[in-house]
């Protein structure tokens, strides 16, 4: 369990005012001159001797994903990050941006420095009308500081800092999809290769991260890569926010060492399952993209990415949508492939026009109307759009359908008895 | 239910459909802060926030007129205004009331009640998702997730989330815009963001 001094986020709810004053009071803007005159080198080693895997879902080492950018560059190199939260059941960026906007800052400005970017932009989803005017509000502070700019803290480096808002599409969350928007496109994401680290926003080098893999960075900076890996579990260090949802007496964000166990989570801080543990039927535990898992993997999974691998999961963004006994998990299940069939930006046939039959097949099946080897084709069309699409919304779609056959196939094949008798008692 | 008849509209009936469109001086001067954001050459990447620019001053939607303005204010084909415009969400291309009201029913808001906040929903603006309201006023959406699910279900009211809404808080909140107020956004339970609602469990030791 996470002690009070090693928690990143001292102002997650915002029960202190998010500017620079009352940042620089919890410890932010301090020293930042310093880190950026030990150089890329060392704030790179510093980065991949923290363990750090980015927080955005994919869970990849940053260090080594910074080390990626080119060492020599003429011409301008960028950093994107992403604040396109809209994957289902995450909410942390929104408790970053709009409670500690200077972390986010900070973090953007050693992050440029760590890979010599020339400029940074924040591609914040258009629904956070409010985030972003708080978020731009404290850019001009830096800005007004010196924080950022020209000689950004005194310290001889160049960093502009730059926010720009989406419009409204999930998509714009992948990666490359999101380049594409910031660009002035549809935001329909790139083949890879190239990389963004070779050919990124406006053809230049680039590197995307999430907003809480950039906001936690000063704070390891400041305090040590060791005291950051100390925490959680080899492979998956430090601390996390996790966003806890649904059935549970008290819904909230808080952030946790990586690795501690799902029951804990939600007694500890979420005041437990509605009704009672016992009363738990599954949990989401990374974001509507990942599969579900039975209260019987609950029992003793532990939240990091290794251990939510191991049981055919994952830790994707810490988003814990929680569902008791009540649940109708197949329609639960059946609105997350509306979701995506809404979301898919239409460029890959596979994606395109298997999400539509996902939600169809998925609605028939919440009532029952369905041939019992129907529940093997759904199967089948979730393999054939798995891993033939340009980008992983694809996958997204697939995998809570197979999580949900996987662990409720009994569930699916009962509806599907129970409705024949009942045709067969009316005719 | 919609305004009582003989009560001051406090928001005007729909914008109607332009012949031409121009940036108001305010909103002009907006325009050239966004696209010094961009590098020289690259002014198509202002298409999203001058499109937003343009959506607000016109009331809620963007008429063709709108489209072919940005178009030509950032140099770039029609074509891909319109293509823009229609692939992203929030902007409507036709006609819809200038309130703004989304009702957030992907599965963390569904599983906390987003069906009760629906129905609310229906019954003050007396139209369906999709519509706008009788009386031209307000416009109603089903939206994907808002990312803010520890606080659900929420509804979305033109740049404010209303958060830990019941069936009668969304009433109460949607009546009262209806008459034309703005009560205060954020959580209707009166917990502070996204706090346990039983009291923090972190964060006590902390000091200024």
């Amino acid at each position: 369990m996470l002690h009070d001094r090693d928690r990143i986020f001292t102002n997650l709810y915002g029960e202190r005012p998010w500017n620079l004053e009352a940042a620089r009071r919890r410890g932010d803007w301090d020293g930042t001159k310093d880190l950026i005159l030990k150089g890329r080198d060392w704030l790179i080693k510093e980065m991949k001797d923290s363990g750090l895997r980015g927080r955005g879902g994919a869970g990849f080492p940053t260090g080594l994903k910074w080390s990626f950018m080119p060492k020599q560059a003429d011409g301008p190199v960028y950093l994107v990050v992403n604040a396109d939260e809209s994957e289902p059941g995450t909410c942390k960026d929104r408790e970053i941006i709009r409670n500690e906007p200077h972390k986010l800052i900070e973090g953007c400005l050693l992050a440029g420095a760590a890979m010599g970017c020339t400029a940074g932009y924040i591609y914040i989803r258009g629904e956070f009308v409010r985030e972003a005017q708080i978020l731009q509000a404290a850019i001009d502070e830096a800005y007004e500081a010196g924080l950022i700019g020209k000689n950004a803290c005194g310290s001889g480096y160049d960093f502009e800092l730059y926010l720009h808002r989406g419009a409204g599409a999930y998509i714009c969350g992948e990666e490359t999809g999101l380049l594409e928007s910031l660009e002035g496109k549809k935001g329909q994401p790139r083949l890879k290769p190239p990389f963004p680290a070779a050919v990124g926003l406006y053809g230049r080098p680039t590197t995307v991260n999430n907003v809480e893999t950039i906001a936690v960075a000063p704070t390891i900076f400041r305090r040590g890569a060791a005291w950051f890996a100390g925490l959680g579990r080899p492979n998956n260090t430090g601390t996390k926010i996790f966003c806890i949802s649904g059935h549970v007496n008290h819904p909230c964000t808080v952030e946790e060492e990586m690795g501690i166990p799902l029951r804990t989570l939600l007694e500890k801080h979420a005041g437990g399952v509605r009704g009672g543990w016992d009363n738990l039927l599954a949990v989401i535990p990374g974001g509507s993209s990942v599969p579900l898992i039975p209260k019987e993997i609950c029992d003793t999974v532990r939240m990091d990415f290794d251990s939510l691998r191991e049981v055919h999961s994952g830790l994707g963004t810490a988003g814990v949508i929680v569902m008791d006994r009540s649940t109708d998990i197949v329609k639960a299940i059946a609105r997350l492939s509306k979701f995506y069939m809404h979301e898919s930006c239409g460029q890959c046939t596979p994606c395109r026009e298997g999400t539509g039959w996902l939600w169809r097949m998925m609605e028939r099946l919440a009532r029952g109307e369905a041939e019992p080897a129907e529940i093997d084709q759904l199967l089948d069309v979730t393999k054939e759009i798995e891993g033939h699409t340009i980008c992983a919304l694809g996958d997204a779609a697939a995998w809570p359908v197979q999580g949900l056959i996987r662990h409720f196939r009994g569930e699916l094949e009962r509806r599907i008895r129970e409705r024949k008798l009942v045709t067969k008692r009316a005719a | 239910m919609s305004a009582a008849p003989g009560r001051p509209q406090p928001y005007g009936a729909m914008a109607p459909d332009v012949e031409s469109f121009a940036f108001t001086p305010e909103n002009l001067e907006e325009a050239k802060k966004i696209l010094a954001r961009y590098p020289a050459g690259r002014q198509a990447s202002a298409v999203l926030p001058l499109l937003h620019l343009a959506q607000a001053q016109h009331g809620g939607w963007l008429p063709k007129a709108a489209l072919d303005y940005v178009a030509e204010f950032l140099g770039m084909a029609k074509i891909r205004v319109y293509e823009v415009a229609s692939f992203y969400d929030m902007f409507n291309t036709e006609p819809v009331g200038r309130v703004q009201v989304r009702v957030c029913t992907t599965t963390p808001c569904w599983l906390c009640g987003s069906d009760a906040v629906l129905r609310a929903a229906r019954e003050v603006l007396g139209c369906e998702p999709g519509e706008s309201s009788p009386d031209g006023r307000f416009f109603l959406r089903e939206f994907e997730c808002l990312g803010a699910c520890a606080n659900a279900p929420v509804l979305w009211i033109d740049d404010d989330f209303y958060e830990d809404l019941t069936y009668e808080r969304a009433k109460a909140v949607l009546e009262s815009v209806v008459r034309g107020e703005r009560p205060t956004p954020g959580p209707q339970s009166g917990r502070k963001g996204s706090m346990p609602a039983g009291g923090k469990t972190t964060l006590l030791e902390v000091g200024e």
